[in-house]
Order: structure tokens, then sequence, then C-alpha cells
């Protein structure tokens, strides 16, 4: 980042529009997320939320519209280029999105091999992140042998190995119990204290109170601006 | 690199029938056009080596004076290719025709003249025997006027060669024929294998990976199956080689001419382009999937 102006938007949306077919997913939506942001994005069940944080990683493109990340304008991006994008963006799925046939490490050594980096790197990197989100008994186990929790944890790890400017998690308290999820958010206030913009979907309302930060409302693909908390 | 040969070799083990299936197909791809290679080689040598032994046989007119034979013997050595002049004279042509036939030899008895001409056995220089020298010095030999007629095997090797060019288009057609089954059968498999691992793909494109990182371990895959293909094609061929030449009759095969297997250059070519089939296999079914 080379803006040292706190108050920059890394994230920019202008009248954003997803429509599935009929369905208008996201409805005229107009957002700026500004760097280092702890920001929450909640709302009840199919308000869209998952659908906003897609189009930012260009997994769907907008209806209509305009995004810009960290300022590129996302519609201009070639096809070639969209993971460059990617990986400014730490991405914790709300399904995980775990490779079921391999193993802990290897899910999350994926992102930096992707990436090109050296395997001793690699190493050093997957066990010291691991270490972080409590996961280095669990190094060989394959997905499927994990408990809820433990895939989440897996999945945040893969999520911030990159050092990402931006992660984006979706529900990632998702499927823990109370002490699991104050873990999950202490770790992702620590890369946020790192420098990282956070940006949390949850239609968890108890855990948006305990945690702060600015919250925006989304409601039937509308947002709503609510004051910070 | 080494993620992604990993990556290989686990797709091949988890998809173990499958990949079975198309290096045995390539494998038999191989051996069936690299068969085809073995046989024309040695009949290319075996024709050479019969090219080496031609001779040309001139008749002499029979009114021909004994007088002149020496006289001709040296006008013939003189020309240009002739290692060696051998005359023969029908004395001799006779009698070497009854040893020849044994007992039916009586037959000839009955003879109240010797039918066979007078004949000079020229035999060329090893340097110069490509067809046309050949059929240039025959020329040559047919306008001495004591001869009547020169005779050179020249139309059963050549009608050899006809049905032997003629062998060596159906095998390019048969070969082009098994390469193209061989490069669906590694596009289907690389298919088949991208669309159990389409959720894997996804989640790699998702995370950053580029399509060219996403590729390589299939296309790595693809050289595995074609140069194993190539591999097992060709031993099995060598089997059947070993097995072939040591059923060759010891006459055929003694002399100018010897059964061979594949030069290195070819057998290298071969596991080369067995790798090819595997890459272009791939290739094909990687542009179509990930265009999606
Ligand atoms: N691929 C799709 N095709 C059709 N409709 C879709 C698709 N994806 C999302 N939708 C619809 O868009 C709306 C918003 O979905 P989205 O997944 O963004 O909701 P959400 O806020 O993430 O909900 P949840 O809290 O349950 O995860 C829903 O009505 C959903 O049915
Ligand atoms: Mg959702």
């Amino acid at each position: 980042m080379i803006d040292s102006e706190d108050k920059s938007a890394i994230i920019r949306l202008f009248h954003v529009y997803r429509n599935y077919g009929v369905k208008h997913a996201l409805i005229d939506i107009t957002l700026d997320i500004f760097n280092n942001e702890f920001l929450f994005i909640s709302g009840p069940s199919g308000a869209g939320k998952t659908t906003l944080l897609k189009l930012l990683y260009l997994a769907e493109p907008v209806s209509d519209g305009q995004i810009l990340v960290d300022g590129l304008n996302l519609s201009r991006i070639p096809r070639k280029n969209i993971p460059f994008l990617r990986r400014k963006f730490g991405i914790v799925f709300q399904d995980y999105k775990l490779i079921l046939t391999k193993t802990v490490y290897e899910n999350v050594a994926l992102v930096l091999e992707a990436a090109g980096e050296k395997r001793r790197l690699i190493h050093k990197k997957v066990k010291s992140v691991l270490r972080t989100v409590g996961m280095e008994q669990r190094l060989n186990s394959l997905p499927p042998s994990l408990s809820g929790g433990e895939q989440q944890r897996v999945a945040i790890a893969r999520a911030v190995i990159g050092d990402p400017n931006i992660i984006l998690a979706d529900e990632p308290t998702g499927s823990l119990d109370v002490d699991a999820a104050d873990l999950v958010m202490d770790l992702l206030k620590k890369f946020h204290t790192r420098g990282a913009t956070v940006v949390i979907a949850t239609h968890d309302k108890a855990l948006i109170h305990k945690t702060g930060g600015r919250v925006v409302h989304l409601n039937e693909g509308r947002l709503q601006v609510t004051p910070e908390i | 690199m080494t993620p992604s040969v990993k990556r290989a070799i686990q797709d091949i083990r988890q998809n173990r029938f499958l990949n079975a299936v198309t290096i045995i197909t390539i494998a038999l791809s191989i051996l069936i056009v690299s068969a085809f290679a073995l046989f024309f080689i040695n009949t290319n040598d075996l024709m050479n080596a019969w090219k080496r032994g031609i001779r040309i046989m001139a008749y002499l007119k029979p009114e021909t004076p004994q007088a002149e034979i020496p006289e001709l013997k040296k006008k013939i050595q003189n020309m240009y290719g002739v290692s060696e002049a051998r005359f023969i004279s029908k004395e001799d042509a006779l009698n070497g025709l009854k040893t020849h036939m044994k007992r039916q030899s009586s037959l000839l008895d009955n003879l109240r003249e010797n039918p066979l001409p007078d004949t000079f056995e020229i035999l060329m220089i090893a340097s110069s025997q490509s067809w046309e020298r050949v059929e240039m010095l025959a020329a040559d030999i047919e306008k001495l006027s004591q001869v009547a007629e020169v005779e050179y095997g020249q139309r059963w090797l050549e009608r050899f060669t006809n049905i032997f060019n003629l062998f060596r288009l159906a095998g390019y057609a048969l070969g082009a024929l098994f390469f193209m089954a061989a490069i669906f059968f590694v596009a289907n498999t690389i298919r088949l294998v991208l669309y159990s691992r389409r959720e894997e793909v996804e989640i790699m494109r998702l995370v950053g990976a580029a399509d060219s990182f996403i590729k390589m371990p299939f296309y790595i895959e693809g050289l595995i199956q074609g140069a194993l293909g190539g591999i097992i094609g060709l031993a099995a061929l060598f089997v059947i080689f070993l097995f072939v030449s040591s059923n060759v009759p010891q006459d055929f095969s003694t002399g100018f001419f010897h059964i061979r297997f594949l030069p290195l250059p070819v057998f290298v070519a071969v596991i080369f382009s067995s790798m090819f089939v595997g890459w272009l296999g791939c290739y094909l079914s990687l542009k179509q999937y990930l265009k999606s």
C-alpha cells in the first residue's frame, strides 16, 4: 500500500447490481471500504452477503455498476490477470472450500505454491500459520477427518498465509462454539492490527456487538448504513 | 516444479485404472507403428543387400566367334562401374544346369544341340550400385554388337519395390490412425480426471492459482503416460523381435543382411513422439476445459 492516508478506500462499489435471472441479489450498492478497516456486513440469510463478497474477487461479474479494488477497475481486468487480483485477498469461504483429497498442510501450502514461492519458505510459513490457528498437530489430516471448527481454522490459515491486504471472511464463526469463535475473532483482529483490511460477513449480531467495528447492513439485496457500534 | 510432479503422480495413482487403459492404448499404438518401422528398416536393408548382389547377365549372339571373346571381355571390364566380367561358355552353362537339375538331367542328354548362349556375368563395384547406374550400364552393354540380350533381375525387384512402397503407405495410414486413437484416449482420460477434480480446480482458481499452474500437473501426467506407453510398446516390440529373429532361417539372415532392431535415433524418436501424443491429448482437453 502506497497510500498512507488512513481513510483511503481500498475497495469502492458504485451502484452495483447483481441479478440471477429475474432475482435481484444485490440492488444499487454503493459502498467504500477503507484501508485497514474492520468491517462487518450483517444481514439475514439470503440478504446477499456472500454474493457481495463474490463480486469483489471476481468469482462472479456485476450485472451493473463498477467495483474498484486497490485502484483497479474489476471490469477492466483481463482474464489472465484475475489470479493476481485474487492474491490480494485472503478468503475464508462460508463452505470452507478445502480440497478434500489433500492434507491440511497441502491445502494451506497451495496458496504459496500457486504464487511460485520456494519450498523451504512454504514449509516454514505453513507450519507457523498452522501453529497460530492451533492446527499444527493435524498437518497430515484430510479435511473430512476434521470437525467443522477445525476445518474453519484451516480455512483461516489458508486465507492469511499469503499475507493478503484484504481478508474476506464469510461467516467465519458459523460452525464454532463461543470459545472457538472468540479465538477466530482474536486471530482476525491480530491480522487487522498487522495492517490488513478485514471484511466479515455474518448474521450473528451478538458477535458483532462483542467485537466492535463498522457495520453495514444488507437486507434483501439493499444496503442500510448504520452508525458505528 | 516439484509440487506439479507430485500432483501428477498422485493423479496417476488415484486414477490407476484410467491411466492403465490410456498407457496400454499408447503402448499398443507405439507397438504397431514401430513394428511397421522395424519391418521397413529391415526390408530396406534386405533390398539393399539384394541390390548389392546384383549382377548383369549379358547373353551373346550365337554366331559370336570365340576369337572375339577376350576382346569383348576387356571392353566390358573397362566400362565404368564394372568390377568383374566373368565369361561362362554355353558348355559350362549346360553343365551347370545339369548339376543343378541332378535327377532330371537325363532330359538334357537328349538335346541335339546346346540351346544356351555364351554369357558374361558382370559384377558391379559397390559404390556404383544405384538403380540408374545398373540401368545405364545394362543399356551400354546391350549396345555391344555381340550382345543379344541383357538381364539384371530388374523386373521383380522393381515390382517388389512397388509393393514395399504400397506397404509403407498402408503403414503410414495405420500409424496415423493409431496415433489419433491414442491422442483421443489421452484427451479423454485427462478430461475425466479434470471432471473428477473440477471442485479442486475451482478452489485453486479462487485462491489465486493461474491457469498455467493448474495445467502443469496435467501436462506432466500426459507426458508420463506418453513416455510409459512408449517404453512399454517398444519393450513389447523388442520381445517380439527377439522371438522372430531367433526363428528366422539362418541362410536368410546370413551374408550381406542381418535382421536388426530399431536404431537408437528411431528409438528415441518413437519415445518422443509418444510423449508428444500425451502432451497433445492433454492440450486438447485442457483447452476445451479451461475455456469455461
Ligand atoms: N448462483 C445463484 N443462482 C441463483 N440465485 C442465487 C445464486 N447465488 C445466490 N443466489 C440468491 O441470491 C440471494 C443472496 O444469496 P447470498 O448467498 O448472497 O445470501 P447470504 O446473505 O450469503 O445468505 P446466508 O447468510 O444464508 O449465507 C439469495 O436469495 C440466493 O438464493
Ligand atoms: Mg452467505
